[in-house]
């Protein structure tokens, strides 16, 4: 379970996180809803510790891990799994070698284990045949699944997805949707989802948490949120420019 | 508040934060020298930095090498004859290059050819989040992207100092037979007497201590990169121009030294 307590950070003065609270059940999957900038990615990287709050925690089973650093916040990233927005592939390294890196650096599998397991991880998201390809040779859709192929091949406990589908075209945004909800049938992993696509996530989320000027402004169920009376939340999913929310 | 507590206050805190930002550099490059000597090594990595920076210098070095001392054999011959000491035109090219050109000159051309390139390829890395990966997956971005680099730079600047140096010697000794009408033997013959050991690592010393502030401000100047392209391209401008004026101040400190 993660559990997130009155977190709060700043940059040069200006507050993004104000208190947020949210509770994450395992094996759940929850999308951060919410206009661009009010603190979504913020909240995603205090989760993997690339940022420091100012105050407040986070647990993950148990453990604040904004104490942690160094080598304890690494293993905890052993257990953790990320989709950036942009698939943050190396661009370097062939598909094959990027999937394999984690295992490489991470375990002592075997060539044939470490081949094994990536050409399966590829098959999974269904890009079988592409592992001698570099990232520059691949579409946007393409780059995001071998990312997510990269982020599973661990068999982590934790996904977090950096808005998984930003940019792509409907058919790929639902593919990669589609995915998302069948690999997380497959492996069972708590998965967090960053996303502005409404009423699409609505789909793949067992819940939903709409954030708004750095603070969580309702969680529900997708139904509850579709029919929740918080102006907040109807404004941003109707998509009207009537309402509380500042458009600029 | 008083107009003088004001400019104090900001003078305050403009030292504060120069301090603290070359606090910061500096444990950028401690960390970067202490992973050297913790295992796991990366070897691959460093073999792909090593030919990076060769790749990306050597014939920039070269031809930077071989004008250079074709000049040098120009200026010095004409000096030299002044005081009619124009059969040591050898020694005083090779010592000029060895002790000094060789190192400073095949430093400024590998930050502008190789160094900037690094600068930008790392930047690109932390502004496309594919540092943020790397620390996501638990590993140590420096550990990957940085030490390799300085360990390369510290092998490859001497050796790129090197084929500068012998570059330069052989395109003077050209220049000195073919136009200035010099003897071949008058040429190398007193270069021998002339060169010491301590000339020669001089120059190595010189050399090494380059590649760590190349390779440092290159590789730091990539990780801080922020803001997207216009980031990257300030990046990089920086990197090479911090680098510059530190190869060239350096040099001075270290000249003094070895005096």
């Amino acid at each position: 379970m993660i559990e997130i307590i009155d977190l709060h950070k700043s940059f040069n003065g200006h507050e993004v996180l104000k208190g947020v609270n949210l509770t994450i059940a395992d094996k759940e999957v929850i999308a951060i809803i919410g206009k661009s900038g009010c603190g979504k990615s913020v909240l995603v990287k205090h989760i993997i510790g690339l940022l420091r709050p100012d105050s407040g925690k986070i647990l993950i089973d148990s453990m604040d891990i904004t104490r942690f650093s160094g080598k304890e916040l690494d293993k905890i990233r052993e257990n953790l799994g990320v989709l950036f927005q942009g698939g943050a592939l190396f661009d370097s390294l062939s598909v094959f070698e990027n999937i394999a890196f984690p295992l490489k650096e991470k375990t002592s599998m075997s060539k044939k284990e470490v081949h094994d397991r990536v050409i399966r991880s590829l098959e999974d998201v269904g890009l079988k045949g592409i592992e001698n390809k570099y990232p520059a040779e691949l579409s946007g859709g393409m780059r995001k699944r071998v990312a997510l192929a990269r982020a599973l091949i661990t068999a982590p406990n934790i996904i977090l997805f950096d808005e998984p589908s930003t940019g792509l075209d409907p058919v790929i945004l639902h593919a990669i949707h589609k995915l998302i909800m069948d690999t997380h049938k497959k492996y069972g992993f708590t998965g967090i989802v960053i996303s502005h696509e409404i009423p699409e996530i609505f789909d793949v989320a067992d819940r939903i948490a709409m954030m708004h000027n750095g603070i969580i402004e309702e969680v529900g169920t997708p139904n509850e949120i579709r029919n929740s009376s918080n102006p907040f939340v109807r404004q941003f999913i109707t998509g009207s420019l009537e309402g509380p929310i500042d458009i600029f | 508040m008083g107009q003088l507590e004001k400019i104090l206050r900001k003078l305050g805190s403009f030292a504060l934060l120069r301090v603290r930002r070359m606090g910061h550099l500096f444990l950028f490059l401690l960390n970067s020298i202490y992973l050297i000597f913790i295992p796991p090594f990366k070897f691959k990595a460093l073999l792909r930095q090593i030919i990076f920076f060769g790749n990306k210098s050597l014939v920039v070095i070269l031809l930077t090498g071989a004008f250079a001392g074709m000049v040098l054999a120009i200026q010095l011959f004409y000096t030299l004859r002044k005081f009619g000491s124009d059969a040591l035109l050898g020694p005083a090219i090779a010592l000029t290059l060895i002790r000094e050109l060789g190192p400073v000159l095949s430093a400024l051309m590998v930050t502008g050819r190789a160094g900037s390139a690094l600068t930008a390829e790392i930047g690109i890395m932390r502004i496309t989040e594919q540092i943020d990966a790397l620390t996501a997956m638990g590993l140590n971005p420096i550990r990957y992207l940085i030490t390799p680099n300085i360990v390369a730079a510290i092998i490859v600047f001497p050796i790129l100092a090197a084929i500068f140096d012998l570059t330069g010697i052989y395109s003077g000794y050209v220049i000195a037979i073919n136009l200035l009408g010099m003897s071949e033997g008058t040429y190398f013959s007193q270069m021998e007497t002339f060169v010491d050991m301590e000339d020669i690592m001089q120059g190595f010393y010189k050399s090494v201590s380059f590649g760590v502030i190349v390779s440092w401000i290159s590789c730091y100047k990539g990780y801080h990169t922020v803001y997207g392209a216009e980031g990257v391209s300030r990046s990089t401008t920086e990197a090479v121009v911090m680098s510059s004026v530190l190869i060239l101040v350096w040099d001075y400190f270290l000249g003094s030294m070895f005096l």
